[in-house]
């Protein structure tokens, strides 16, 4: 059976109370707060053991209170909550709840109640994740990639309780996911406005939208890993389990393949990196264009790229695995399709500089933050490509130089977007204008304070200091300038952490104190700018759908009356 | 207008909406859309089972593959209760068809007659399903004795509870038109719920074959 837009028009039912309002709420924006907060509040969380664990690096002994055993559960829980319950989290459940049904003209989400759901099942999952602090033994101490057999063998911190909070939290985590998922790509698929062909989107719409299909396709990876290691944890069985020797005694669990749950793991773990990536590539898209006043150059080549690149991603998990041992010929393919995705990047990264050329470059808060990303971007990417050989990456795993690549590439430059991303669409979430010098003061402290922090680490990486250890301690092959950098570094992450409350400071202020904001104060020509309440009300269009006439990139049109011409503006 | 078409549109060239005028059947409804991307959700979930049950079979017992010794594999029989369970799954998707047709004509009452027996069938193969479990347990085949159990028994929990998913989905169908709400909407989920019984009758079918082939 087919209907058009007969699904928009059904009548909407406003919440009367405030906790239908603000609470059980059905409508994506508020959803989409619902999301942000809760995600920013658990990542929070993994700033603070980020600093614990720099201050222990940094100089060693200084807070007595960190055990080597603390000293790993903060790796492994920083690790978790930052890629996956705040940066997911956040991009999809908060950008993607926010952006799709306005940039693609619907009132709202296609399944309200699903979409919900899908809040007070992340919100559970955050829940129970954060109880693992509190059981007994703590959280999980096995590396984010929580690889079995050590993952439950005794010796690792939290292998009793701590890692079954993890994977139940993790196993939550994917259903919520899911709901969310299967509303952002259907929403697209079905409920963009009259006239906004798949063409016509914003590239935000585009990265959010491939990411979500990848998700749901990537999410059941760890869902499966997680419930059989769970199984081998609890129930006995030998899933990944082999017969291994554990304190002298030899363990009931024989057979089992620690190998096929890296396999499972990465298959997941390596297209997160593109959920990741994906929305932060279509969002910076959207800022450099209006902030340059400029049409995005190459338009369909930047959709074709993000396809591209999101379908490449699924066959390239193994780089992960170069030094778990494997054929040759696999390990040769992987580094191949690794390399290959450097293409399609590439024309992302050339696109943008394109954009900017000559273009009327307004260096307001949103856009230096994604002039920021660029940089962090390349530098991140130009050291995958050391990483993706297998003979170049055997040395340098597990070292601070992967530390220093991946943090570059998938967390300092999507962060970098998502506060770009928060800075431009404020306004517009609370019809209120931020304050320009806080946030300029924060971007600038911010974009420095990463590169003294991640730079220093790909010179400790090619010394070879190991990641994940507690101490360095008198090793010949370490320098006194490694300790030297190690104490710099730490400096620069709290002053980094420190220049993070500026934007608290700034975002809460200015809620309540800011100016009054122009609906459209960056002059932007999407349609989420173009709604006639600002902030957008329950329904988001009043009662008649807009049409849409054009792209999303029509600035600068010569002869045009104004500098942008927006989405819903009919042809002259 | 092709996908590939689709995407070589050039939007920059293209003001107005002329020529873009939609059809009534250019977009299939949500709830159809959200069904078949959720296929895919399910078929990543099922491969990477199987995939896992294909790769763990061959494995020695210290985690490493055999290249033909004798791992720990022992494969599980296969009771007569396994084909009477499929054989109620099949007859569940049957009636489930013949009320995805009703639903053409609007025949309440037979809609009405056959989902709830197809709902009904489901039910009784998810109790059947619960006492091949206690067959197998009563047998000595635990989920922790052998990988082939654990595989066994991963595999018709998760099928199981997407029948529940299924079952539960039926009810709020039903209960639907019961209310004589949007007519073409109930029937339309009526036939959403009868794909959805034969995607799952599918997988069944694959998974026992894969049972009964390893």
């Amino acid at each position: 059976m087919a209907t058009t837009l007969a699904d928009d028009l059904k009548p909407l039912h406003h919440p009367k109370t405030w906790v239908g309002k603000y609470v059980w709420s059905q409508d994506h924006k508020v959803i989409a707060v619902q999301y942000s907060l809760t995600a920013i509040g658990i990542g929070l969380v993994a700033l603070v053991l980020s600093v614990l664990m720099r201050l222990q690096l940094g100089f060693p002994g200084a807070l007595p209170s960190i055990t080597p055993e603390n000293y790993l559960q903060y790796v492994s829980m920083h690790g978790m909550i930052m890629v996956v319950y705040l940066l997911t989290a956040l991009l999809l459940g908060g950008f993607g709840n926010y952006l799709i049904p306005l940039m693609v003209g619907a009132r709202d989400m296609v399944f309200p109640f699903v979409n919900m759901l899908s809040y007070w099942v992340y919100l559970l999952s955050v829940i129970v994740l954060v109880a693992g602090f509190f059981v007994p033994g703590g959280p999980t101490g096995a590396g984010w990639t929580l690889y079995p057999p050590q993952a439950i063998t005794e010796g690792t911190p939290g292998h009793s309780w701590g890692i079954v909070t993890m994977l139940a939290s993790l196993a939550i985590f994917i259903i919520a996911f899911t709901m969310g998922g299967l509303n952002y790509v259907t929403t697209v698929l079905q409920a963009r406005c009259r006239g906004m062909t798949l063409m016509r989107m914003p590239l935000s719409v585009w990265g959010i939208f491939t990411a979500s299909i990848m998700g749901l396709l990537a999410f059941p990876a760890l869902f499966v890993a997680a419930v059989m290691m769970l199984l081998d944890h609890l129930a006995g069985t030998s899933f990944f389990m082999p017969s291994i020797v554990s304190m002298g005694q030899a363990t009931e669990t024989q057979g089992g393949s620690p190998l096929l749950f890296q396999h499972l793991f990465w298959f997941f773990g390596h297209p997160e990196v593109y959920i990741v990536a994906l929305p932060a590539f279509g969002i910076v898209s959207d800022l450099i264009s209006v902030h340059a006043r400029r049409n995005i150059f190459g338009y369909r080549m930047m959709v074709w790229a993000i396809v591209i690149i999101g379908a490449l991603s699924f066959v390239v998990w193994a780089h992960h695995m170069y030094v778990s041992g494997m054929n040759p010929y696999f390990g040769f393919f992987f580094a191949v399709s690794t390399l290959v995705i450097a293409i399609p990047t590439a024309i992302k990264v050339y696109n943008w500089l394109l954009t900017l050329w000559r273009g009327n470059i307004h260096l307001r808060v949103p856009m230096l933050f994604a002039i920021g990303f660029i940089f962090t971007f390349i530098h991140g990417g130009l050291t995958g490509l050391f990483l993706g050989n297998v003979s170049v990456d055997v040395p340098l795993s597990d070292t601070f130089f992967v530390v220093g690549h991946f943090h570059m590439v998938m967390g300092v430059s999507p962060i970098l977007v998502i506060f770009g991303a928060i800075y431009h669409w404020y306004p517009k979430i609370t019809g209120r204008m931020w304050n320009e010098t806080l946030g300029k003061l924060h971007f600038w402290i911010t974009f420095l304070g990463v590169y003294a922090i991640y730079l220093p680490m790909h010179y400790l990486g090619i010394l070879g200091i190991p990641r994940r250890y507690f101490a360095l301690g008198e090793t010949a092959f370490i320098p006194p300038s490694a300790h030297l950098a190690n104490e710099a570094i730490t400096v620069a992450a709290i002053i980094v952490f420190l220049a993070q409350g500026l934007f608290f400071i700034n975002m809460i202020w200015s809620l309540f104190r800011g100016p009054k904001a122009d609906p459209n104060p960056w002059g932007a020509a999407s349609l989420e700018w173009q709604t006639p309440q600002t902030p957008p009300a329950h329904g988001n269009w009043g009662p008649k759908l807009p049409t849409v006439y054009r792209w999303a990139y029509d600035y600068s049109v010569p002869h045009a009356a104004r500098d942008f011409i927006p989405q819903n503006e009919p042809p002259t | 207008m092709s996908l590939l078409s689709r995407l070589a549109e050039k939007s920059w060239e293209t003001p107005g909406i002329d020529g873009l005028a939609e059809p009534d059947s250019y977009r299939p409804a949500a709830a159809q859309v959200g069904l078949y991307v959720y296929f895919g959700v399910a078929c990543v979930l099922f491969s990477l089972i199987v995939g896992a049950y294909l790769v763990r079979m061959g494995m020695g017992v210290h985690g490493a593959a055999t290249h033909g010794t004798a791992g720990d594999w022992r494969p599980m029989p296969e009771p007569p209760l396994l084909w009477i369970n499929s054989a109620v799954l099949v007859a569940s998707s049957l009636a489930w068809e013949v009320a995805r047709r009703a639903a053409r004509t609007l025949a309440w009452d037979d809609i009405r007659r056959m989902a709830l027996i197809g709902a009904g069938l489901g039910l009784l193969f998810l109790a059947g399903q619960l006492l091949l479990w206690r067959q197998y347990q009563a047998g000595g085949y635990y989920l922790s004795a052998n990988p082939a159990n654990a595989f066994f028994f991963l595999l018709t929990a998760v099928h199981g509870l997407h029948l529940i998913g299924g079952v539960v989905a039926c009810v709020r169908v039903v209960g639907q038109f019961g209310a004589r709400g949007d007519q073409r909407r109930a029937a339309r989920n009526i036939r959403l719920c009868a794909v959805y019984w034969h995607f799952l009758l599918l997988v069944w079918v694959l998974l026992a074959g894969l049972l009964v082939s390893t």
